[in-house]
């Protein structure tokens, strides 16, 4: 019987609709771990006492010097020789956010450290604490300048995910590349994968586009 | 603009509202203020005058702690501000306290520092809601009811960046204004200003010294100066070298450096006195 795309495409699905899970599935906790971790990592390489900014520097820059594929690797690998037994997904994870957490943080900072003094100024003087100027003051206005980076680290790590697929990870790539060993249809599926991880990622950057817009009021 | 003929000041009260006693500040090895003694009494209009450098904007940012200083000093309504006495070593206060006590003390900047993703009603509205826990609807009346004060009645919805530099500036005094504090300070707040847009903002400064607020003011706008202050205080290298009555203090300055320092405008404006 000759075999059809869409044939192909049926046998594999749960198999492909399991690698698209993944796929979102780790994407989202990675980057909702960045964001979170980056706005109090961005926050303390502004207002931290000086041996916390040090250490968050250190941080921010060493993670950021080093290829994913080796935290990954060393994640998976070199946890497993320390003791810390994890699973590919999570030794995924903690390698992905740890890397994306590096990078919202300095997002964060240039942000937060972009707002002219005179804003906080004012905050101060109408009797605003910390959390209320940052919340009401700083945050709204940074916002504005962290959209389009942080939408940019966001697509970087959905494409980081394929990486995982070498530690065994079963995400769309791996689920690809198992479906086009049993069709060799290298070509369509190939393509299948391509096509998801553009829409993901361009949904991504037109809710980036719409943030933008929403913020594009804010000037001064 | 409102109209300023409004009521007579209230009689002189003898409430001490700013005490701030040899106030010392230092930006690393320079000492810039060296020793500050000021009584600033409820309804009264001080002026803080002198050359660039003199220390007036920074003893100005030291009553509500925008610059820290470290001897002497400064009491609001009896409050000590920033730092405490205790059993001998001078601590700072807490964070939530300190912004307790600034609430209390209003501060209209030279540039303006609105908020600017907040239209000019939300400005003022801010510290209303989050400072003193009003509902919103209150808040927007008194925010309503300072804008239409400053003249802005209608501009209550537009952003900063729809506003002219003379109309955040008037914004900027509803905002600290509708706080209601014990002392509102004023640092140079039409030196950002194109010349044509001063008169209005001088004008709603002048309405609120009438109307019994308790204002200091750093200014250069020394016919604003000998008007609308009750008290004049110079400034001069972080020392207070002279202070008094405006018309008294521009008619005999004492100090050559006072002198010379009324000299510069006297040469654009004229005798200060004579008008």
């Amino acid at each position: 019987m000759q075999k059809t795309y869409f044939g192909e495409l049926l046998k594999a699905k749960w198999s492909l609709l399991q690698g698209f899970a993944t796929t979102v599935e780790i994407s989202a906790i990675v980057i909702v771990i960045g964001l979170i971790a980056g706005m109090i990592g961005g926050l303390l390489l502004v207002y931290g006492p000086k041996p916390v900014r040090l250490l968050m520097r250190l941080y921010v820059d060493v993670l950021r010097g080093i290829p994913v594929l080796v935290l990954i690797l060393f994640s998976y690998y070199g946890l497993a020789l320390m003791g810390v037994n994890i699973s590919a997904f999570t030794a995924g994870i903690v390698a992905l956010a740890g890397f994306c957490s590096a990078h919202m943080s300095e997002t964060f900072r240039g942000a937060i450290d972009s707002i002219p003094a005179g804003q906080t100024e004012a905050a101060k003087a109408i009797g605003l604490t910390f959390p209320q100027r940052f919340a009401y003051v700083l945050l709204p206005q940074a916002a504005r300048r962290i959209v389009p980076p942080a939408i940019n680290t966001a697509v970087e790590m959905v494409k980081g995910t394929t990486l995982l697929s070498i530690i065994g990870v079963l995400d769309v790539l791996l689920a690809t590349q198992q479906t086009i060993a049993r069709n060799y249809m290298v070509i369509e599926f190939y393509a299948t994968a391509m096509l998801f991880y553009f829409v993901l990622n361009f949904s991504l950057s037109r809710l980036g586009a719409y943030f933008e817009r929403r913020f594009g009021f804010i000037r001064y | 603009m409102p109209a300023t003929a409004a009521a007579p000041r209230p009689a002189a009260s003898t409430h001490e509202i700013l005490v701030a006693r040899n106030v010392h500040k230092s930006f690393g090895e320079t000492e810039v203020l060296k020793g500050i003694d000021l009584t600033v009494t409820e309804g009264q209009v001080v002026a803080l005058i002198g050359a660039s450098g003199s220390g007036k904007t920074t003893f100005l940012r030291c009553i509500n702690l925008l610059e820290e200083f470290q001897q002497g000093s400064i009491t609001v309504d009896g409050d000590p501000v920033g730092y405490v006495d205790q059993h001998g070593t001078r601590r700072r206060i807490s964070e939530s306290r300190l912004a307790a006590q600034r609430a209390r003390i209003g501060m209209v900047f030279q540039s303006f520092n609105l908020f600017p993703h907040m239209t000019a009603a939300e400005n003022v509205m801010l510290g209303l809601v989050k400072v003193k826990g009003m509902a919103k609807a209150e808040a927007r009346s008194i925010a309503e009811h300072w804008l239409a004060r400053v003249g802005l009645a209608e501009r209550r919805d537009h952003h900063p960046y729809q506003l002219s530099g003379g109309q955040q500036q008037r914004v900027a005094i509803a905002r600290a204004v509708a706080m209601e504090p014990r002392l509102i300070l004023f640092d140079e707040v039409t030196s950002a200003l194109d010349p044509e847009l001063v008169s209005e903002v001088l004008g709603v400064m002048k309405d609120l010294a009438q109307s019994g607020m308790t204002m200091i003011v750093v200014s250069h706008e020394m016919l604003f100066v000998r008007d609308v202050a009750s008290h004049v205080v110079f400034l001069d290298a972080g020392r207070i070298l002279e202070e008094g009555e405006p018309h008294a203090v521009f008619k005999n300055p004492a100090s050559e450096r006072l002198q010379a320092f009324l000299g510069r405008f006297t040469d654009i404006i004229g005798d200060i006195t004579a008008r």
